[in-house]
């Protein structure tokens, strides 16, 4: 009964990580949450690996850059750009 | 590129310094092309995404009022021009995936508490594998459902406030964080898999 309990646990713990990681979650649920993670050995590593999947997308960087920009491309944002600037003075 | 010089590129264009127009665009360009890439899934598609959301840009580049919300209003931009050039998918699922699905699969052993995770301790060491798990989080990126794909870019690729990607996608901030969760769990679930898979070929060898 106790685990099964602690497995109810898990899964309540499971729904709210994210919130929980971004500190999004009240004080009283955030505090509750440490405890059970404290306390249980797969709620704390699921937790780090979800922390380090967080973090691999914040340090992700574009694996492909686009072609240097064509300079009619080019030519034609500045253009969109200086039409707004003389809108501006007339 | 730092927010913070980003934010300021903005202001300087907004203030009709043009000296800022050259590094705002290369800057810009190269996110907004990352985006659509992963979001459309095709490179031809993705430099004209990232076209035509510039253009968007310095057509209406009055209409941003705080530089501080560059970042969020060009998005908004490129998400629609996304749309637009997207081909949509009739297998994108209408409903949020369960969270029992996600749930890492208990082992085994028969102890109900014991669930398999890779051991995730030698990331921030390594370099190497670092650059091979970014490459693995983009093919999950890629793909995974597209309402979860395109939370998980502007919220933890682009860093944007949770009310920020809300306004953008047109979504509460609850069906954001939702989102976010499961894309994350997504995201994880491919990450674990690789490691697991890397670490019994490095111990066969």
């Amino acid at each position: 009964m106790a685990s099964h309990q602690h497995d109810e646990n898990c899964k309540k713990m499971f729904a709210l990580l994210s919130e929980y990681l971004d500190l999004e979650l009240p004080a009283g649920t955030c505090k509750e949450m440490e405890t059970h993670i404290a306390g249980c050995g797969p709620c704390a590593a699921f937790t780090e690996s979800l922390r380090k999947t967080i973090e691999l997308c914040r340090s992700y960087r574009p694996q492909e850059l686009p072609d240097p920009i064509a300079r009619d491309a080019r030519q034609k944002l500045l253009e969109a750009y200086q039409k707004v600037l003389a809108g501006r003075r007339s | 590129m730092e927010r913070a010089a980003e934010i300021e590129l903005a202001r300087q264009l907004l203030e009709g310094k043009p000296e800022a127009f050259d590094r705002f665009v290369e800057h810009f360009r190269g996110k907004i092309f990352n985006y659509s890439r992963i979001m459309c899934g095709h490179r031809e598609d993705a430099e004209e995404v990232a076209q035509e959301t510039l253009l968007k840009v310095f057509e209406n580049f009055d209409q941003l009022r705080e530089p501080e919300r560059v970042r969020a209003w060009v998005f908004r931009i490129a998400k629609n021009a996304c749309l637009i050039k997207r081909r949509k998918s009739i297998f994108a699922p209408q409903q949020e995936l369960s969270l029992d699905e996600l749930m890492p699969a208990k082992d085994s052993s028969g102890d109900a508490m014991r669930i398999e995770i890779a051991d995730w301790s030698a990331i921030p060491e390594d370099e190497a594998l670092r650059s091979e798990l970014r490459q693995v989080l983009e093919d999950a990126m890629a793909n995974m459902p597209e309402i979860y794909r395109s939370v998980m870019l502007l919220r933890d690729v682009e860093e944007l406030s949770t009310e920020e990607a809300a306004q953008i996608l047109d979504l509460t901030p609850d069906a954001v964080k939702t989102r976010l969760h499961r894309a994350r769990l997504l995201a994880r679930k491919m990450l674990d898999s690789y490691l697991r898979a890397n670490r019994q070929a490095m111990e066969k060898s």
